[in-house]
């Protein structure tokens, strides 16, 4: 861990400020992702700008029928609030297949979108990785990489987003307010990360002085047919190798609306329109589904250790949707995949 | 009188531990205490050429950056860092020279006021190395594998008979490298003491081998040093030795005659021992009618390229399976890494996997119940020294573990059994471990107010040996559990081994019933000598003491109490200490058994396991406890669901380095991967063995399980998964 200076923000403007002059300053919130890599020295803050007071904890029901979520609601309380659990429990039960409970009281919204790769190479300072020192070389791409992603890879870099937050939050269709020097912006949620490209350290599109305010949920919420299925090593408290939010409306057995999302197998939360096109009007059937599995994998392709990941998302997201179809979600409780 | 042995009794440190009275080696301050971060080489062989320091000691705070360069002496002779349980070879000495042996190797402590201090200006040491050619794959290095000792002598000419056998079995398992990960750091506080005396508080399995290794290390005379260790948050093995953080603490303090606390991080750990990877070949051949002609175990395992560690992995088919041909070989690959240590049932967690999951394929190729040809091959004798044992009730283990499991509904066929989405399997393995017996000491102190205390430098690393030790003096002198204080792992302490083996239960056990046997007869001798005592007529071999009293034997009733006894004599304390040697006696085999069965329900699509059930049919001597032996056979079997399904060290050998060093990324089961644990104990009197019947419960948990899992998961899913663990990508097509 190196030295540092600490400052508390007192309001969102001088989160933004203290970011402006300190080109090497960190915001820090429930501290879960950045001081573990503080202290694997792989995050190296001249200071780190303490906004968890910020007055960014409130749950809000917005003009059009959404909601507008702080950057600082803990994962716990945003998992069990009432409005989240009935209108959209596909991201409560997202969020409670992630991490363990004792994480998710700790970790902000804002930091989970935030939260870095876990790629095992980026966390160990002595191994060559573009993400961590860019220019360096991809370790994983020859090395162990049965954790790592099989679409939207670059020769750079094939790390995987490991939120299950977000992997919801992508199929909902969320936004995110962002506040920056400029003033305040809003991005689409699967415009928020980024693919590697040739440009891995870079995760998302914040720009450097910027700072998450707040994600807003449009008013469909799929809370009668949806599901989030993670598929892990163990049955709690591991990263996804691969994880579905499915979200449908049926109308008897057609669908007339659908949203997929993958986790676990890209540098974002994976989306696909032509995958949720080809299920739109069609019957909630295997077939179906196992067709729109296809389409989302569309150009998947494996290195040495994680080619299992293919036929296992594509028969993660048939099992995903019939759960959905059905309307039993996977619990997140239970310990059964159900 | 047994009013405590046998019975479910509470961990008598469990209120200390639970309310955090009880102090962890970690935990333990001094005035004055400063802190040591280690800093670790970062390549798997070579040499450190530049090692500058200069910018950690300008960091405010920091008090000296000890190197090879710049420390105190060390002993320079290998007998001086050969512990009690070293393996053959040269031990590794760290801070000793500027050779790199293996990734993650200490070359630099910082010490620094405060230990966040120390931790950052780690980071400020340059080194620089001179890398030279290295290796860390088994596999890759497997055709440069020796022979080691042959634990067992090879019968008849197995391989003749392999080639003759009607049937044969043959396959190579392999059993990745696993980590320890006890919940408690490895960590050191030596204390300087105003006179220059040091008192180590370390976390270890043995205090009196860490004792005499540091005055070897340091040059120190043995009042020089004590060392204690009265808590331990779990060891497993990788206690058994001294670790290199009680040499860098005492280093550090005797560098700056302060008193120095030295903690690893959970990663640091990763470059202390583990168990080593092995490839297991194991080749049976058999008759139709499910007997034995020929047993081949070949083990190919890790070891450092400074010391040689094996341990018996091959030879446990000597004593479960009768066959009149056999052959055993154990070869060792020299590798760039740490030396590997002892970890739960060494040798046996993995050489019986295998062994026990060729059975399984035997039993299929015979169209067998797995049970049936075990009871087909079931030996009554350990074949290697031909001995019959002191006791075996395997049998019962079979058939009590079978009858709790249901395992007569099973129906033979993989694949045929299904609870919806999920394969069902069902399937056994045979555990046992080795009950081993070790000279401990104990002394005794009976004061007059009717308190005994009870002490020996034994370990207690979790296992419960506070509450055996109570339990077993209680009864012995007659008193209520809480009157009896038990002062365990203090080097001054009479002699004990490192806690390891299994054989603390028992070496302890006895030696508390040696020393209070002397109480005993002390007190009889002075109720004798009381003017009218009703006990003048008796020997002191007819009283017993009970509730606090001395009583005899006979109808008569007679009895004086205890603390009249002590009275009258003018006596504030009786004080007996007592060494407990075990007669050896050779012509018996000693072991513990267990009978495992496992149900897995598999996700036919997603590969996703669960174990849902496993019963353990234990048969290992007199239960001093059964609730602490409960727990210890819960967590074995928790720790061999992980073995079969979770745990393992991932190196990348390009760059010899352990890539998941956390217990984020190295798994182990979670409560959601646990289900139902059922504990049998069969009982298995044994007078032979010793006084008492015990036999030792820490280990035989383990042995079994994982291949009782394999083997579920086998039947449930007609896929045959030999290389662990088994993870849900290869299970899928
Ligand atoms: C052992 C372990 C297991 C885990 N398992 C899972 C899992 O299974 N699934 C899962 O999804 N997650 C998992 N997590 C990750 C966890 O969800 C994240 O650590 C957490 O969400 C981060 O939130 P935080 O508030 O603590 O972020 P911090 O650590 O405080 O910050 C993380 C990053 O976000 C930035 N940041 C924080 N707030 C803002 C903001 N408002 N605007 C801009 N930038 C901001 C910080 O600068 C920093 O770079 C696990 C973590 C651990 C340690
Ligand atoms: S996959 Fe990305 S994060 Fe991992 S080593 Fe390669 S560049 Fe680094």
């Amino acid at each position: 861990m190196n030295n540092f200076q600490y400052s508390r923000a007192s309001d969102v403007a001088d989160a933004i400020r203290l970011l402006a002059a300190d080109p090497g300053a960190k915001l820090i919130a429930g501290g879960t992702n950045l001081i573990d890599l503080m202290k694997e020295n792989v995050e190296r803050p001249s200071r780190l700008i303490d906004i968890s007071r910020l007055p960014l904890r409130d749950i809000e029901e917005t003009a059009d029928g959404g909601l507008r979520i702080g950057a600082l609601v803990p994962n716990s309380d945003l998992a069990y609030h009432p409005l989240i659990e009935q209108r959209y429990p596909l991201l409560a039960s997202a969020i409670l297949a992630g991490a363990s409970a004792q994480l998710r009281n700790m970790a902000s919204v804002g930091g989970n979108l935030m939260q870095r790769t876990r790629c095992a190479y980026f966390y160990d300072t002595t191994t060559p990785c573009n993400k961590r020192s860019p220019g360096t070389g991809c370790s994983a791409r020859d090395g162990l990489n049965r954790n790592h992603a099989i679409l939207g890879t670059s020769t750079s870099c094939i790390a995987t987003n490991p939120s299950d937050m977000s992997v919801a939050l992508a199929a909902l269709g969320a936004l995110v307010h962002i506040a920056g020097r400029t003033g305040e912006r809003t991005v689409a949620l699967t415009d928020f990360h980024r693919l590697p490209d040739d440009k891995p350290h870079l995760d998302t599109n914040l720009g450097s002085g910027e700072i998450i305010t707040a994600i807003e949920l449009p008013p469909q919420g799929f809370a009668r047919n949806y599901s989030y299925l993670k598929i892990r090593d163990r049955l709690s408290y591991a990263f996804a190798l691969v994880s579905v939010a499915a979200a449908i409306e049926l109308e008897g057995n057609a669908i007339s609306e659908a949203r997929l999302a993958l986790g676990g197998v890209a540098h974002k939360p994976w989306r696909s329109p032509e995958a949720e096109a080809a299920l739109r009007g069609q019957a909630a059937t295997p077939d179906h589904f196992g067709r729109a599995a296809d389409l989302l994998l569309q150009g998947a392709t494996a290195r040495s250790h994680n080619g299992f990941k293919i036929e296992l998302a594509r028969r993660a997201v048939v099992r995903a949707l019939i759960q959905a179809t059905n309307a039993t979600p996977q619990s997140q409780a239970h310990k059964k995949i159900a | 009188m047994n009013a405590y042995v046998g019975t479910p009794t509470s961990r008598v440190d469990g209120r200390a531990k639970v309310t955090g009275a009880a102090k962890y080696a970690g935990e333990f301050t001094a005035e004055g205490l400063v802190h040591g971060f280690v800093v670790e080489a970062t390549i798997p062989r070579g040499r450190i050429v530049r090692l500058d320091t200069g910018e950690a000691l300008k960091v405010a705070g920091v008090l000296d950056v000890l190197t090879h360069t710049n420390r105190p002496s060390l002993a320079d002779k290998d007998e001086a860092w050969k512990d009690e349980v070293a393996p053959e070879g040269s031990p590794f000495r760290p801070l000793y020279d500027d050779l790199i042996r293996f990734n993650g190797q200490p070359i630099a402590l910082v010490v620094a006021e405060e230990w966040e201090t120390a931790k950052f200006a780690a980071t400020l040491v340059r080194i620089d190395y001179e890398q030279d050619g290295f290796a860390t794959d088994l596999e890759a290095e497997r055709g440069s594998a020796r022979e080691m000792d042959k634990p067992h002598e090879p019968r008849g000419d197995a391989k003749a008979a392999l080639a003759a056998a009607p049937l044969r079995h043959e396959a190579d398992y392999l059993i990745p490298t696993e980590h320890h990960n006890p919940m408690e750091l490895y960590a050191t506080t030596t204390v300087w003491e105003s006179d220059g005396k040091l008192t180590v508080y370390d976390k270890t399995q043995g205090v009196q081998n860490v004792q005499k290794f540091l005055c070897g290390v340091f040059d120190k005379k043995p009042e020089e040093i004590r060392v204690l260790s009265p808590y331990v948050g779990g060891a497993f093995g990788s206690g058994l030795r001294p670790q290199y953080q009680v040499v860098l603490a005492t280093l550090a303090a005797l560098a700056l005659k302060r008193s120095v606390r030295v903690v690893l991080t959970r990663q640091q750990m990763y470059g202390l021992g583990y168990r080593p990877m092995t490839i297991e070949h194991v080749a049976l051949g058999a008759r139709p009618d499910g007997t034995l002609d020929a047993v081949s175990h070949e083990a190919i395992a890790v070891t450092s390229r400074y010391e040689d560690f094996s341990r018996n992995d091959t030879g446990w088919a000597e004593q479960l399976y009768k066959s009149p041909n056999s052959h055993f070989s154990h070869k060792l690959v020299d590798l760039d890494v740490s030396t590997p240590c002892d970890m739960r049932a060494p040798g046996a967690a993995t050489g019986v996997l295998a062994l026990e999951c060729a059975m399984d394929e035997l039993a299929v190729a015979l169209k067998l119940d797995p049970i049936e040809l075990r009871l087909k091959c079931y030996s009554d004798r350990d074949q290697s020294e031909d001995l019959p044992y002191t006791s075996k009730q395997l049998r019962e283990c079979y058939a009590r573990g079978a009858e709790a499991f249901g395992w007569a509904r099973r129906a033979p066929a993989p694949r045929s059994m299904r609870d919806g989405k999920e394969l069902i399997g069902w399937g056994m393995a045979t555990g046992v471990w080795e009950a081993l017996q070790m000279p401990v000491a104990v002394r005794i102190v009976l004061t007059a107010n009717g308190h005994a205390e009870v002490s020996c430098a034994a370990s207690d690393i979790g296992t419960g040996t506070y509450t055996i030790v109570a339990q077993v003096a209680a009864d012995a002198l007659g008193l209520p559990i809480e009157n009896i204080s038990v002062r365990l792992a203090d080097s001054t302490l009479p002699q004990a081994p490192v806690e390891g083996g299994s054989w603390m239960a028992a070496s302890s056990a006895h030696a508390v019933l040696g020393a209070a046997e002397d109480i005993r007869q002390e007190l009889a001798r002075l109720a004798k000598a009381m003017p009218g005592s009703p006990l003048a007529n008796l020997d002191a071999a007819d009283v017993t003491l009970v509730d606090g009293m001395i009583a005899s034997d006979g109808k008569d009733g007679a009895a004086v109490s205890i603390a009249d006894v002590m009275r009258h004599s003018k006596l504030e304390r009786i004080e007996k200490e007592k060494l407990n040697q075990f007669t050896e006696d050779k012509s018996h085999a000693r072991n513990t058994h267990s009978a495992v069965f496992a149900e897995v329900k598999v996700d036919e699509e997603l590969g996703v396991i669960r174990v849902t059930r496993v019963v353990s049919a234990v048969a290992a001597g007199r239960i001093l406890n059964t609730k602490t032996g409960r727990s210890q056979i819960m967590g074995s079997v928790v720790w061999g669901i992980g073995m079969a399904l979770h745990e393992e060290t991932m190196m990348d050998h390009r760059f010899g380095r352990i890539m998941n060093a956390n217990i984020a990324e190295y798994h182990i089961p979670v409560n959601a991967d646990i289900h139902d644990i059922d504990v049998i104990f069969v009982d298995e009197p044994d007078s032979r063995i010793n006084r008492m019947g015990i036999k030792g419960l820490g280990e035989i948990g383990i042995v079994g399980v994982p291949a009782a899992i394999a083997n579920a998961v086998y039947h449930a899913t007609g896929k045959r998964i030999r290389r662990f663990p088994i993870t849900l990508d290869k299970l899928l097509d």
